[in-house]
């Protein structure tokens, strides 16, 4: 094996993507400026639109409740909430967004309460609507403590404590430290993260070193140098896993950035929330390196599978539409890695990708099952081997390199 | 020297089953001589030349170059020619220096010997004015004469040429002829091909006329003018090939 050819192979095909615009923006720049638009570009845009949408008085629609002018009063005493009278048409008007909900007092309410009859308020909504939904709140966390005061009221009178329908306070509270609870919240995310750019980081590389120099013209000018064709393939091999962690490891940066950044400008601040902002600051280098160590051979895999594949193409245009449909293959199981319940067994380890995926999560969270890192690695390193070792004998295959 | 005993190469195609590009070839080539294959398109040369260059491997028969056989030592092989062709490219993203020192590198040359064969090179292609230009940034001219140092920067002795005047421009195509007339007076082995028969007539000591992957006929252009009583090239080649051409037809 000579390294010196490798080397020369590597420096070469280095120098040519730093010139070449496509590859800089497609590594660099793209994993770069992702999560600023995404996270702060959205983050702030949403922040406004939940703000403008909070600013608004919505209309509620009162259906009924002449014969109960507490509630009615109690009802329009309500801050930034517009109580209308009734229409026939108040469901079109909730769907037409013209009214934001509508509440409905059967009748005889405020009597039938006080003879402890009981009934039921309607109150009709647009659900998963934004400003619905807050007029909803509004409206319904009146009348609980109304009827939270009626059962006081009632418990007074018969010189009962409230502990009577109360027995016992129930209060929930988080061990986990923030870097786990983080993790469990945003380690899915990562583990896919990295996994999705390290794929699409050696795409652009891979189509052009393989297609992109068949149809240049330059495969059968560097095959006629006395370079083998194990060293080549190396050398452009190495290339396009530079190019893979280069990606993920930017992008992972800039996650990072972005969501300090957010983390400060939403001004989150209290418990969980605070540390799932601000997650990546929990991040120390022993997790970083982990997630790197882990994402390696999974890179390889890539690496050497998507330069393969492309390798069969003639042009760049057809090795892209070789290589697309690989996307989602990758992102399926990345994707699955997030579902809720999906945990790390023995049997998922030998699943590549997703095993990687559902590792980067417990790293994430700081939980080290060295076995399974052990079986997770030894077996993603096999499948990258493989796959590596084809893309080498795919190269001296004169079929592939000189297909028409 | 180039000697090549029963080179063939056979291709799988889907639809036409199996095809012979080149058939049995035999032939040699003496350094200081320049030996030009002449055929038409699809006649097997360029197979021929990239199995000598090991670019293809030979389904059946070898060849040595400068004594090492082509399959069993083929890095050697590439080691010890230089190959150009319409097809070998250039790198458009490195300048022309870069491009010939990358190839000067994997020919294993160290810097110190670089720097000078590329210094001599560029002075004698006259490139230093462009030496540090990018290589889609050179006019044809000008590639042409980035491929020739590519291929002069290791000093091979044996010059394999694919067609490579097809599609240049006269002054271009002229530079290419009086490069390979150098390196026949410098000694080197040289095999050429082309369909240009004017270019064989100026160029070539020895001529082979290939046809359907066989080499039919092969002799300097006097014998051949002596055995089919013809003096032109274009003649010879006519009466080589049409006996063979209707064959196949037929077939």
């Amino acid at each position: 094996m000579s390294l010196r050819n490798v080397g020369i192979v590597y420096r070469k095909e280095l120098t040519e993507a730093i010139r070449d615009r496509r590859t800089v923006i497609s590594t660099i720049l793209v994993p770069l400026l992702l999560f600023p638009v995404l996270s702060v570009g959205f983050g702030s845009l949403a922040v406004m639109l939940v703000g403008k949408a909070k600013e608004e008085v919505p209309k509620v629609m009162l259906r009924g409740g002449q014969d109960s002018p507490d509630v009615v009063r109690g009802l329009k005493k309500l801050e930034k909430i517009e109580i209308v009278p009734e229409t026939p048409d108040w469901k079109d008007q909730i769907i037409n967004k013209e009214i934001r909900a509508a509440v409905e007092i059967p009748p005889g309410f405020q009597a039938d309460v006080a003879q402890q009859k009981q009934d039921t308020v309607n109150i009709y909504d647009y659900e998963g609507e934004l400003k619905s939904e807050f007029a909803t709140d509004k409206v319904e966390k009146y009348l609980k403590d109304y009827s939270d005061t009626v059962v006081k009221d009632r418990l007074a009178a018969k010189n009962l404590p409230v502990g009577v329908l109360k027995p016992f306070e129930l209060k929930r509270e988080n061990v986990a430290p923030p870097e786990k609870v983080s993790g469990a919240a945003f380690g899915g995310i990562i583990g896919y993260m990295v996994i999705l750019l390290c794929m699409t980081g050696a795409m652009y590389p891979a189509m052009d070193l393989t297609a992109g120099e068949k149809e240049r013209g330059t495969m059968e000018t560097i095959l006629s140098s006395p370079i083998s064709r194990t060293h080549l393939v190396l050398g452009k091999f190495f290339l396009i896993l530079t190019a893979a962690l280069g990606t993920a490891a930017l992008s992972v940066l800039s996650m990072g950035v972005s969501f300090s950044v957010l983390s400060h400008y939403t001004g989150q601040t209290a418990g969980g929330r605070a540390a799932a902002a601000g997650f990546l600051l929990h991040l120390g280098p022993k997790t970083v390196i982990s997630v790197f160590i882990m994402a390696l051979p999974i890179a390889v895999l890539f690496s050497s599978v998507l330069m393969t594949i492309a390798l069969f193409a003639k042009t760049y245009k057809e090795a892209q539409s070789y290589l697309t449909p690989m996307t989602f293959i990758v992102i399926i199981p990345a994707i699955a890695s997030m579902l809720p319940g999906v945990e790390l067994t023995p049997k998922l380890s030998l699943i590549p990708i997703l095993s990687t995926s559902l590792l980067c999560k417990e790293l994430v969270a700081g939980t080290y099952h060295w076995n399974l890192i052990a079986i997770i690695f030894s077996s993603t390193c096999v499948y990258a081997a493989v796959a590596l070792f084809i893309a080498i004998k795919m190269f001296q295959r004169e079929s592939v390199l000189f297909r028409s | 020297m180039i000697d090549a005993r029963g080179l063939s190469k056979r291709f799988q195609d889907k639809k036409r089953g199996e095809i012979r590009a080149v058939d049995n070839v035999s032939f040699q080539c003496q350094p200081g001589k320049i030996y030009g294959l002449l055929g038409a398109n699809g006649a097997g040369k360029t197979t021929t030349l990239r199995m000598l260059a090991t670019i293809l491997e030979p389904t059946d028969g070898t060849a040595t170059v400068c004594g090492y056989d082509v399959v069993e030592h083929p890095e050697k092989v590439r080691a010890n020619v230089g190959f150009l062709s319409t097809a070998t490219a250039l790198y458009r993203r490195l300048t022309a220096q870069e491009f010939v020192e990358y190839f000067g590198r994997l020919n294993g040359l160290d810097e110190a010997t670089l720097k000078k064969r590329i210094d001599i090179i560029f002075d004698r292609l006259d490139m230093n004015g462009f030496r540090d230009r990018r290589c889609d940034k050179l006019s044809t001219g000008m590639m042409q004469k980035t491929s020739i140092a590519r291929t002069l920067v290791h000093d091979p002795p044996v010059m394999i040429f694919d067609e490579p005047t097809n599609g240049l421009d006269i002054m271009t195509a002229r530079t290419i002829t009086s490069f390979i007339r150098e390196c026949r007076n410098n000694g080197k082995t040289v095999i050429f091909s082309t369909h240009i028969m004017s270019e064989v007539e100026k160029l070539c000591d020895t001529i082979g006329i290939i046809q359907s992957g066989k080499l039919l006929v092969e002799g300097t252009l006097a014998q051949l003018r002596d055995k089919y009583a013809e003096h032109e090239l274009e003649e010879i080649f006519v009466k080589v090939v049409t006996p063979h051409y209707v064959a196949e037809e037929k077939n």
